[in-house]
């Protein structure tokens, strides 16, 4: 007895379900190993998108604005970034110093720049080694000249090696601040102690610039960058925090501020040509996102044959086949609830295209729209019924009901203050106004018992599918895995092929049960 | 509520699935749909075949001819209007004279000319038709069904309706239309369904909306005392229904008329499921027999196939007739 079974006869066609299946679970894997798109949905990734905003006082005449982009670093890849700056020229820089660069031939009065970054948090991501730079003669006049020595001898003295020495210089300006020399150097050059340690670490040929980095709170506006030592040991380099930071010297530490360094070479950070007083501060904004953007971004700029991707297309039509990629889902949910269960819908996939409407209308909006819309229409069929039209005239006039009562209920749910009920012009109009007459013609000839149970497995089979579409899962891996496709198709020729009994044939046999 | 799979596969039933796959899709080939989907063509087939079906009184072929059905239905004393594409006994309209402009159902309802004109005009624009295509209207003459059924259906023609696989009767049944029915044969709309036995054409079981039931509902007649008269000459009919058409999974419906004898209906290339229900008796087990048989055992003429028929498909169900009645 081959019970609730497939047929077994037809050795090809099973060989075509399992083609299939090897190709979309070998595409499935291949996506996931070669361009290491995560398979789990939820692997979500820390995205802080973070602002620039460049203010200054322009003079009348040309100027130029050149500021310092964040590249790539320990920790962190910079997705995208885009300016905002009305009637400037926006040129990206590359190269060792990124930078961008604002260009307009007159400029007066206050202006604003806008610089924004996406920035993703990967562990894997590793900042290109920057070669150290060059060592600049340096001298002091006196007595700042002896300080200076006395202080970097003894930090040598008890140091090893570049970064050792480092450390001993900050404490000594941490720690001994009433020592003598410390007291006049630190009075000197008040606000210009970070360059001060730069060109101390130069005397003792140590390669070093003062960078600036971000601390990474979420949420946070108006900050200001925040200079660090960056010293060199050969080709490798080492942030060192400044003991003047105190403020930020807490925060530096802690797990959830992460610091981002927006300048890495010691290069100017904002320079304005053509204005004055220039200031940069900063905005950011943390979230947490599933892999697409970054998967998006790698993909993108993979162009090969096996990486037949989606993602290769303009954003647009990406967001379209997001859609379009779901169907087929759609599609297999109506397959297993005909074949499987045995449920009669109003139109096969008439549910899927109303599924679709409720992913953009949400759920209870959908639903209260798709009930209101179809029940006033059945009722002004009803009176069309008796006008005996033709039947094309009929579904004419059908449809241009339906828009009317879509406009109707737009325009009152909007004079009421519910906005949700605008999202009611989301319905494919033209299969609603079919819904309507068949529905009708059924009450007329089959009652409207049999409308009932239509209707509402019309309607079952659509939240089914909307909630299966609607999964950020299923979501997830139809966009980002093709072979997902040739999986559902070998679904769905197993199910085009089960020959057992339907879950509701079970209860209309059931006297033979007993 | 629900039973359990195998118990439905022990006793043989077929479920809609592997009808559709085993036998629908194998025996029928998809090019010969029309034959049936159109009953003007069935129609045409039978009368070339020798096979009796109602008189045509005529068709309305287009909008315009419309206003000829006056012209049409001058001297007919009764007459059934039918989609020629519907399906499942939608669009069918069963009217007897009143006047000239006024026409009557079996229900009392009278109808008038125009509301008739309308119909045929709703039937044209395909509004019975599968998936809406444009249709014609079929005007045949009133069956006057033979008075040994009488008392056996209210306000409607009894039909029977057998299934016959690559030429054998299989399974049959009669439907006797009801009050609830609005006197149409649908079981779904609450007509009595009887299974019929094969070897002698008596009443097996008899059903009404998924229920047992002794007696018609409405006129009260012992519905074991059913007998069908000409019940091999109705076999016979429908088993030719095979060669003439192609379909080796048929469901053929058939009328006694009291002065022709047994006609065609209609042919159905996907029929249902129900008449299982109203036999008590799956469909499996027997198909599975006709499975087995050899291209030759097909060949065989209409008569032999419906006497082996008999022989097969009789046997079984002698016992159920003493337990299910």
């Amino acid at each position: 007895m081959n019970i609730g079974s497939f047929s077994f006869t037809r050795a090809p066609f099973f060989l075509l379900v399992g083609f299939l299946l090897v190709i979309g679970i070998v595409l499935t894997l291949h996506r996931h190993w070669m361009y290491e798109v995560p398979l789990v949905y939820g692997e979500t990734q820390t995205i802080w998108s973070v602002e620039a905003k460049v203010e200054f006082n322009a003079h009348g005449g040309p100027v130029k604005v050149s500021m310092a982009r964040p590249s790539a670093q320990d920790g962190f890849t910079v997705l995208k970034e885009a300016g905002a700056s009305p009637g400037y020229g926006l040129n990206f820089m590359d190269g060792n110093e990124p930078r961008a660069e604002w260009t307009v031939r007159g400029a007066k009065g206050k202006q604003e720049l806008f610089y924004r970054a996406e920035i993703l948090v990967s562990q894997m991501q590793s900042g290109a080694d920057l070669p150290p730079p060059a060592i600049d003669p340096v001298s002091w006049p006196e007595p700042y000249a002896s300080a200076v020595n006395e202080v970097l001898a003894g930090a040598y003295a008890t140091s090893a090696d570049n970064y050792s020495l480092t450390r001993e210089l900050l404490k000594r300006f941490q720690e001994d601040e009433t020592a003598q020399h410390i007291e006049l150097l630190r009075t000197h050059y008040a606000d210009q102690l970070p360059e001060l340690w730069v060109e101390m670490l130069h005397k003792a040929r140590v390669p070093a610039s003062v960078v600036y980095g971000l601390n990474l709170q979420d949420g946070r506006r108006r900050q200001n960058l925040m200079p660090l030592l960056r010293v060199w040991n050969g080709n490798d380099s080492q942030i060192f925090e400044l003991p003047g930071e105190k403020s930020n010297a807490s925060v530096l530490l802690a797990a959830d501020t992460p610091l981002l360094l927006w300048e890495q070479r010691g290069a100017p950070v904002l320079d304005v040509t053509g204005g004055t007083d220039s200031s940069i501060r900063f905005s950011m904004l943390k979230r947490e996102e599933s892999t697409y953007a970054n998967i998006a971004e790698n993909l993108s700029s993979q162009h090969d044959f096996l990486n037949f991707s989606i993602h290769s297309l303009p954003v647009e039509e990406q967001a379209m086949f997001k859609t379009i990629l779901l169907i087929p889902i759609g599609a297999l949910i109506v397959c297993i609830l005909r074949i499987i269960i045995g449920i009669r819908t109003s139109g096969t996939f008439m549910p899927v295209l109303i599924a679709l409407a409720f992913i953009q209308t949400s759920l209870v909006t959908g639903l209260v729209g798709f009930l209101l819309v179809v029940a006033t229409g059945l009722f002004i069929r009803g009176y069309l019924s008796r006008l005996n039209l033709l039947l094309v005239a009929r579904i004419t006039a059908v449809i241009i009901t339906v828009i009317a009562i879509i406009s109707i209920f737009s325009v009152l749910s909007y004079k009421l203050g519910l906005t949700e009920g605008l999202k009611i012009t989301f319905f494919p109009m033209i299969i609603l106004s079919w819904t309507i007459e068949r529905m009708s013609i059924l009450w007329e000839e089959e009652g409207g018992r049999e409308v009932m149970v239509q209707g509402g497995g019309s309607l079952l089979t659509a939240v089914l599918a909307y909630w299966a579409m609607s999964d950020p899962w299923v979501r997830h891996l139809t966009f980002n895995f093709i072979g997902i496709q040739f999986i559902v198709l070998a679904l769905v020729l197993l199910i085009g092929s089960y020959t057992g009994y339907r879950l509701l044939e079970l209860k209309r046999f059931k006297a033979f049960g007993s | 509520m629900f039973t359990l799979p195998w118990r439905l596969e022990r006793r043989g039933i077929l479920g809609m699935n592997r009808r559709n796959i085993s036998y629908i899709s194998r025996y029928n080939p998809r090019r010969l749909y029309p034959l049936v989907d159109n009953k003007l063509k069935t129609k045409l087939l039978a009368q070339k075949a020798g096979i009796t079906t109602p008189a045509l009184i005529g068709t309305i072929q287009s909008q315009h001819d419309v206003s000829l059905l006056a012209e049409l239905l001058r001297d007919v004393p009764g007459f059934a209007i039918k989609p020629a594409k519907g399906s499942g006994g939608k669009g069918i309209l069963v009217l007897s004279r009143y006047d000239d402009t006024q026409y009557v159902k079996n229900s009392g309802t009278l109808v008038t000319l125009t509301e008739l004109q309308r119909h045929v005009s709703n039937i044209l624009s395909g509004l019975y038709s599968l998936g809406g295509s444009p249709d014609i209207a079929i005007i045949e003459e009133l069956i006057e069904f033979d008075p040994q059924l009488g008392g056996y259906s209210f306000e409607g023609v009894p039909d029977i309706r057998v299934i016959v696989c690559r030429g054998y009767p299989v399974m049959a049944m009669m439907r006797l239309s009801t009050r609830s029915s609005d006197g149409k044969a649908n079981l779904h709309q609450g007509a009595v369904g009887v299974g019929l036995d094969i070897a002698t054409g008596r009443p097996l079981k008899a059903v009404q909306n998924g229920l047992s039931v002794e007696r018609h509902p409405d006129t009260g007649r012992e519905l074991s005392e059913l007998v069908i008269p000409q019940w091999g000459q109705l076999l016979e009919l429908a088993a030719r229904c095979y060669e003439e058409s192609g379909l080796g999974y048929l469901g053929t419906d058939m009328v006694l008329d009291r002065r022709y004898g047994p006609m065609l209906l209609e042919l159905n290339a996907r029929p249902g499921l129900t008449i299982q229900v109203a036999n008590g008796c799956g469909l499996l087990p027997r198909l599975e027999i006709i499975d087995a048989l050899s291209d030759a055992d097909v060949a065989r003429p209409a008569a032999e196939r419906v006497e082996l028929s008999r022989q097969w498909f009789g046997a079984e169900s002698e016992l159920r007739t003493e337990t299910t009645l």
